[in-house]
């Protein structure tokens, strides 16, 4: 428990070095380019203003984002308003807090992408052990289809999908998170109905997730059917069975980090999914962001997506060092 | 070696696709009839016909004209993003692993550190922040910042080759570090090289789309993603304009498949226990560069087997 111990405290300090330097990224690397913010809000707001007018707005704007003081204070107010949860205010629509914007989103794009990452996870791994084990046929037709899909770009197939099950067959509606006729609440026909919205997007994640998944699977569960226990244990005469178990135990260690990698892109890993499908998710309000220069938008949403990624490196290096004592080990200084 | 290339169906599928792509990007805008790609010969969405053969989109470009400039817009970017991103994970990977000591623990925990730091939110903010994108900025913008995937496999290769009695022989014959990289490692993991660079333009080639169709691409040029962004933009999906955004995701499916399947083949000629067959009759040598199920397509991982391998 001790070398735990150390190993979790061991992640904790780096990671927090790593947020904090996504979190400086975030705040300085717009920064480096010349040009003001200001100078690009007032072009579009103050478009007809006159030069007094102008310059007034300009002065206001540059207090409001305290580009009057040092760097150094402007990182530290920055910094405070961060852990008030406030990432200021959008500029396409005045008034509305960027947060506000994302607490409306981020629960479409957490129900589209978790349930679509888990299945995926569990089938795909599933499918590739099998391929690797039987071999033959169904080997190399698992195993080029899976390449196939997943090397497509999932926005590819999720175009062709909604081409394909909403306009030429019309099976499903044609994106968006609900029927426009409906409001979100917690009724049985409003979920009944973001339920019909729901299938095709979901589709088109969990079959890339799937091929994704099952490519790695199988090399992993080639490289263990080869190795010396695997070998020793069939030479005493160990059951299919047993081997099989032993082999998806340990090929699937990796396969944890591949968890994690997709758990932790959750956030920014479909955002063009839910624009193709005009889901109500981050996705779209970053497309909508971008269409705008709403600039306290974009950087809020990456600001998100960085947090999102490096918690789940964060919990999946907990839990790896939990399941795997070699690991833990390696880290804490001892092998 | 090269009987291995000849008799493997994969290269053969994966070369055959990628040069009949590269005919058409660079052969096609010399065709005449497509010297311009901003000409506007048809109307919004016109249906393929004798003279539009793809249509048109919703500006009125000939789709088709179109898919050859935007196919050779992606394959620029692509070659030019992965050339930088495989020199420079090269030079860190090498140095660090060869070198060892503080100069590694530096060069890999910047290395850790940044693919820690997800690659596509800084893709994003430097893309929204250059307010003129021309083709090279998106490439080195792509490259520079993906490049940390390439320097940890192979600082783990020169790491296992620095010991080689080889590199011995030529340290004591007084050859300086840069001499003992450039012509004693960095030779005997070409294989590996070509590999990372080929997984590199897969991922530069798709980051390019990704952003173009989120409209952070290259300005005043037509890349398949940015077709694909417009297309998207004007719902030609849902006004049933197939012709608009068919071709570009067919295009980018074929060439990212095709790389992939190209790496893949790769690694089975130059791991030659990894060709499929009865599994369990065979043992693999080496873990594999495999591409990620990460969903933006980015980052290449490189899956190794978690403590177990053999060192």
């Amino acid at each position: 428990m001790q070398t735990f111990r150390r190993y979790v405290l061991g992640k904790v300090a780096w990671y927090l070095g790593v947020l904090l330097l996504a979190i400086v990224a975030n705040w300085y690397l717009p920064r480096l380019i010349p040009g003001n913010p200001v100078d690009i809000i007032i072009s579009q707001i103050g478009g007809n203003a006159t030069g007094e007018q102008a310059k007034h707005i300009y002065e206001v704007y540059v207090h409001e984002f305290g580009l009057d003081q040092p760097l150094w204070d402007q990182f530290l107010i920055y910094l405070g308003n961060l852990a008030h949860g406030n990432l200021g205010t959008s500029f396409a629509y005045p008034g509305t807090p960027v947060w506000e914007l994302i607490r409306q989103s981020l629960p479409w794009t957490i129900a589209l992408q978790v349930p679509a990452i888990l299945i995926g996870w569990i089938v795909g791994n599933a499918l590739g052990a099998l391929a690797a084990y039987r071999g033959g046929w169904l080997d190399r037709g698992a195993f080029v289809s899976s390449l196939f899909v997943s090397s497509m770009p999932y926005y590819c197939l999720a175009i062709l999908l909604l081409f394909g099950l909403a306009i030429a067959v019309p099976v499903f509606p044609a994106g968006g998170g609900y029927s426009f006729s409906n409001t979100p609440e917690l009724s049985s026909d409003f979920l009944l109905d973001a339920l019909g919205h729901y299938w095709l997007p979901f589709l088109s994640l969990v079959v890339v997730f799937i091929g994704g998944q099952a490519v790695g699977m199988r090399s992993m569960a080639i490289y263990e059917l080869g190795s010396d226990y695997v070998n020793y244990g069939r030479s005493l005469g160990i059951g299919d069975n047993r081997i099989v178990r032993y082999v998806f135990r340990n090929a699937a260690l990796p396969q944890v980090t591949g968890l994690a990698i997709s758990l932790g892109t959750l956030v920014g890993g479909a955002l063009i999914t839910e624009i193709v499908f005009n889901y109500p998710g981050v996705g779209s309000v970053l497309f909508g962001a971008i269409r705008q220069n709403d600039y306290p938008v974009i950087s809020g949403i990456t600001l998100i997506i960085a947090v999102a990624l490096v918690l789940a490196n964060f919990l999946v290096d907990i839990v790896i060092g939990f399941i795997d004592p070699r690991i833990r080990a390696a880290q804490a200084g001892e092998r | 070696m090269l009987s291995s290339f000849r008799h493997n169906t994969r290269f053969q599928v994966s070369v055959g696709i990628l040069l009949a792509v590269l005919v058409f990007a660079i052969i096609g805008p010399f065709l005449p009839g497509r010297g311009d790609p901003n000409a506007l010969p048809g109307k919004l969405f016109d249906p393929p016909s004798w003279t539009l053969w793809l249509g048109s989109d919703n500006f009125g470009h000939d789709v088709l004209t179109q898919l050859m400039y935007g196919t050779r817009t992606s394959l620029v970017i692509g070659i030019v993003a992965g050339g930088v991103a495989v020199l420079i994970g090269v030079a860190i990977g090498a140095l660090s692993g060869f070198r060892g000591g503080l100069i590694d623990d530096v060069l890999s925990g910047f290395t850790n550190l940044l693919l820690a730091i997800p690659v596509f939110v800084i893709l994003i903010i430097l893309s929204d922040a250059v307010q003129n994108r021309s083709i090279f900025t998106m490439a080195l913008v792509i490259g520079v910042t993906s490049w940390p995937w390439t320097a940890r496999a192979v600082r783990a290769q020169s790491t296992s080759l620095r010991v080689r009695e080889h590199v011995d022989v030529a340290r004591l014959s007084g050859a300086g570090t840069a001499r003992l990289i450039l012509l004693e490692v960095l030779p005997y993991m070409a294989s590996y090289i070509s590999m990372a660079f080929v997984l590199q333009l897969a991922a530069a080639i798709l980051a390019e789309a990704a952003l173009s169709l989120l409209g952070l691409g290259p300005s005043n040029v037509v890349s398949l993603g940015i077709m694909l962004h417009w297309a998207l933009l004007w719902e030609s999906v849902r006004n049933g304009a197939w012709w608009a955004f068919v071709p570009p995701t067919l295009l980018l499916t074929v060439i990212s498949f095709s790389l992939l399947l190209l790496q893949t083949s790769l690694n089975e000629v130059f791991n030659p226990r990894l060709r499929t067959g009865g599994a369990t009759r065979r043992r693999a040598a080496q873990p594999t560069l495999v591409p990620a199920g990460a969903p933006v397509g980015i980052a290449p991982v490189e899956v190794e087997p978690v403590g177990g391998g053999p060192s």
